[in-house]
């Protein structure tokens, strides 16, 4: 297990200097920072100048070597938008991301498995196909349609929630959190639904149709001709047999969440990393880019580690296997 | 008895204090889709830093409701000889931490502008330093004259010595260093509204400066709190204004001003801004880089220029491209603008049929092919997609080329283009930073002589006349130079001018702006009722 572990870890190293140099290597292409840092009275000179004291006349290998030798010791350089350092920046956005993502995740699995269940369970009931239809609309419509949505209805129309932002935080060490204020819970409540709308149908898509799959298995049918309760079964058989594909895809749900909550961010202008991507892009601040890419990078690989140990727990087969083969 | 009288009092008396502040208190709650970068006075200047620290920090001169420039920091100005500009400063004048402004905070700050990392030299365009003459005199020793030197110092603030020296924020940030500036996060101005709260993307918080030595003018409002929250989409910050979240947004986007106006919340003001949106021909290579024409340039014809100026029909684009929020104009530089020439001020008007003629004379009656570039930004995107069909009318093909902001103008700088459309608007509302800038040959003197002028127009006639009104100071002699140079870009059409823009300030019915053109919002003369 150790090893596994350790050799996922260096797996991680490897994607993040594979994403770091593809990243650089575009960056040659977003445009020129100097030209929105300086006014448009700016002279040549100048310019040139401020490229230069930035290194960004030099090809893009040096700067990654830079980069990559400064991000060795935690150092990430200063934002050229806001000229703050991109570490301090970054863990200012971290809570505010994942906070968001994990309620959305969490509202994603709570309510989507749930109803997948039960549309497994209760094939042709009316409130089934009623479900169905309306995740129809989860899975093909833009979560920025559906932000916007919210925001007409729940906003302008109704009045009851925030159209932006995240309301009051509270300070908790580094951590700002707004779990604990009402203007941070109300204001939640929007993102995190155009955030988790998404995984949430197409976790329910997946799993009713392992559970229909699984409930037409041998194995069941032994199980009720034991004359075991619906519930054991459904629950305690079917259920957890449909977990693993199930885990896969919520553990890269996951990643993509973090990942893009870009555009949630943007339509809500919740304070999070997505929000500072964007502007980032828009201003061609490469600091900032270069960070955000490899710190996305890292949360996937370190997510799907996760999931990998994950399988262990729910699948005895896999210990069983590996214990076996290795030894 | 004692005690719970003195208690009972003293709660009453809090409650009065809570009553009064809340009727006094006048939050304005201001949208706006992007974060001021610094606040530093003397770093970066882009128009959404400006436009939250004209509130916080002043300058010697000031302008006043109807944008004349008057006495501010300093309370009257004299020439003792062409080179030489002594300030009196007002006395009294205190910064928001308490000190009192003096002749060494102007010096200081003179010192700061003009030091390399500051971005508004331009701001004291001329100036080689300042000096101190006692304690409310400063001298302001020009390397040239400079003329229309107040114009210039309007955007030139003052910041406290002391304070800077405290905070290690001689100079403006340098975006080599490793560590933030603490000028760039924090301030001390003298201005009406002093910074209390600022989380990044999410809020800046400003409220009402108590000492303020303005706070008499018959022109101030009433607002105590400003809270800026910057809001990037467009759809969210327009609903936030319906919604009643945010009572005021100086940029609501153009496809919503309609339905904004139509809501019995909401109302617009409209400004018309200093700043015009204009086309540039390359007027210098002998053969274009994007164009089927070779061997020679089309450009260089000035029969093919008018003949593009008569062919663009601007009421068009006013009325279909920028939904009537546009002023047409014939003048690189606009009304509010020192040097502007009414007669000066000429479009050439929408004929097709001279356009074809024109053409043909030059040579082309079947027309050519060119690439014609701008900015992926609105409107300027939209205005080029409706010049193609226009120009199509008259035989020229033209493939409209939409460039990210930030690749654009790299592009234009390496003159890597044959036709493209931009807009200019002079932080000094003076015609010599645009003219000088925009049109003048490029010198290569570093002097700022054509550092603009992406066109590469060059006529020795007009390059001398700029050269001469920049020192001129007789008024009167500078602006018939002024005048005159107007008049020969009329005539030859290098860059063609085509609208200035209106700005529509969005805010509830409550609330009431003014809108300068130099699209600022001055917080002090807002009003919420």
């Amino acid at each position: 297990m150790l090893a596994f572990i350790i050799q996922r870890l260096l797996q991680c190293a490897l994607v993040m200097i594979a994403v770091g140099f593809i990243a650089f290597s575009l960056f040659n292409f977003v445009g020129d920072p100097v030209s929105l840092m300086l006014p448009p009275e700016a002279t040549t000179a100048d310019r040139d100048e401020v490229r230069k004291s930035l290194g960004l006349d030099q090809p893009f290998y040096v700067q990654f070597v830079k980069f990559a030798g400064n991000a060795l010791q935690g150092n990430f350089g200063i934002s050229l938008r806001l000229g703050r350092p991109v570490s301090q920046l970054l863990i200012e956005r971290l809570p505010a991301t994942l906070e968001l993502s994990m309620t959305a995740a969490l509202l994603a699995l709570l309510v989507g498995i749930p109803m997948g269940v039960y549309t497994a369970l209760k094939r042709d009931s009316w409130l089934s196909r009623f479900i169905l239809t309306i995740s129809l609309i989860g899975v093909s419509l833009p979560s920025f349609l559906i932000g916007i949505f919210l925001i007409l209805i729940f906003a302008v129309w109704l009045g009851w929630l925030p159209s932006f932002g995240r309301g009051d935080t509270i300070k908790l060490g580094l951590w700002s959190t707004g779990f604990l204020t009402l203007s941070g819970l109300k204001a939640l409540i929007l993102p995190a639904i155009t955030l988790g709308l998404f995984q949430m149908t197409l976790i329910l898509r997946l799993v009713r149709s392992e559970m229909l799959e699984v409930l037409r298995t041998d194995y069941i049918k032994f199980a009720r001709a034991r004359g075991l309760t619906n519930n054991a079964v459904h629950f305690g058989h079917a259920l957890k047999n449909t977990l693993v594909p199930v885990i896969t895809i919520a553990g890269l749900q996951l990643g993509q969440i973090i990942a893009f909550a870009i555009i949630t961010e943007t339509v809500f202008q919740w304070p999070g990393m997505g929000l500072l991507f964007i502007q980032a892009v828009q201003f061609a601040d490469i600091p900032v880019m270069a960070a955000y890419l490899c710190l996305v990078g890292f949360i996937f690989v370190f997510l799907n580690l996760i999931v990998d140990m994950l399988y262990y727990v729910v699948d005895p087969r896999l210990r069983a296997e590996r214990s076996g083969g290795g030894h | 008895m004692f005690p719970l009288k003195l208690i009972s009092c003293s709660i009453l008396a809090v409650l009065f204090a809570i009553a009064m502040s809340a009727a006094t208190a006048k939050t304005l709650r201001y949208a706006t889709q992007d974060e001021p970068q610094t606040l530093d006075p003397h770093s970066a200047s882009l128009a959404v830093t400006t436009r939250l620290l004209s509130n916080v920090y002043e300058g010697l001169v000031g302008r006043d409701k109807n944008f004349k420039l008057v006495p501010w920091l300093a309370t009257s100005w004299s020439q003792p000889d062409a080179l030489t500009w002594r300030f009196k400063l007002r006395p009294n004048v205190k910064f928001h931490d308490g000190a009192t402004l003096t002749a060494d905070d102007v010096v200081f700050s003179m010192e700061r502008i003009l030091s390399p990392n500051s971005q508004f030299k331009s701001a004291v365009q001329g100036v080689s330093k300042a000096k101190k003459i006692d304690q409310l005199t400063v001298d302001l020793i020009m390397r040239e004259p400079n003329p229309v030197l107040l114009n210039h110092l309007f955007t030139f603030r003052i910041m406290n010595k002391a304070w800077a020296i405290k905070n290690n924020s001689i100079n403006p940030q340098n975006y080599k260093d490793k560590e933030d500036t603490y000028s760039s996060r924090n301030t001390n101005g003298t201005g009406p509204f002093m910074l209390k709260e600022r989380q990044t993307d999410v809020k800046t918080v400003l409220v009402q400066n108590p000492n303020w030595w303005n706070a008499g003018s018959p022109e101030k409002g009433n607002v105590t709190e400003v809270v800026l929250l910057p809001i990037k989409s467009n759809a969210t910050r327009a609903a936030a204004l319906l919604s009643g979240e945010v009572d005021f947004v100086n940029d609501p986007p153009p496809q919503d001003i309609a339905r904004l106006k139509s809501s019995t919340d909401v109302k617009i003001a409209e400004g018309l801004e200093a700043r015009v949106q204009y086309l540039v021909f390359d007027t210098s290579r002998d053969e274009l880089l994007y164009s089927n024409v070779k061997g020679k340039n089309p450009f260089k014809d000035v029969r093919v220029r008018q003949a593009i100026a008569h062919a663009i029909n601007v009421q068009a684009i006013k009325t279909k491209v920028m939904r009537n929020l546009a002023l047409p104009i014939g003048s690189i530089i606009t009304s509010t603008d020192q040097g502007y020439a009414k007669d000066a001020d000429k479009r050439l008007p929408f004929d097709r049929d001279k356009a074809k003629k024109l053409l043909a004379e030059a040579g082309y009656p079947t027309g050519f092919e060119i690439t014609l570039d701008c900015g992926n930004n609105q409107p300027a995107a939209d205005i080029c997609q409706a010049i193609a069909p226009m120009l199509a009318q008259i035989g020229i093909k033209v493939n409209p080329n939409v460039v990210n902001t930030a690749n654009y103008f790299v592009k234009l700088q390496k003159f890597d283009t044959s036709f493209y459309l931009l807009s200019w608007g002079t932080p000094t509302s003076d015609a010599l930073s645009t003219l000088q800038y925009l049109l003048r040959t490029n010198d290569g003197a570093g002097t700022g002589n054509g550092d603009g002028n992406y066109g590469r127009y060059s006529n020795p006639k007009f390059d001398r006349l700029v050269d001469a009104f920049r020192v001129e100071s007789d008024m009167k002699k500078r602006d018939a130079m002024i005048r005159e140079a107007l008049l020969l870009l009329n005539a030859e059409l290098p860059v063609l001018p085509l609208h200035q823009a209106i700005i529509p300030w969005a805010m509830r019915k409550n609330v009431t702006a003014i809108f300068p053109p130099n699209s600022v919002p001055y917080f002090f003369r807002f009003r919420i009722d």
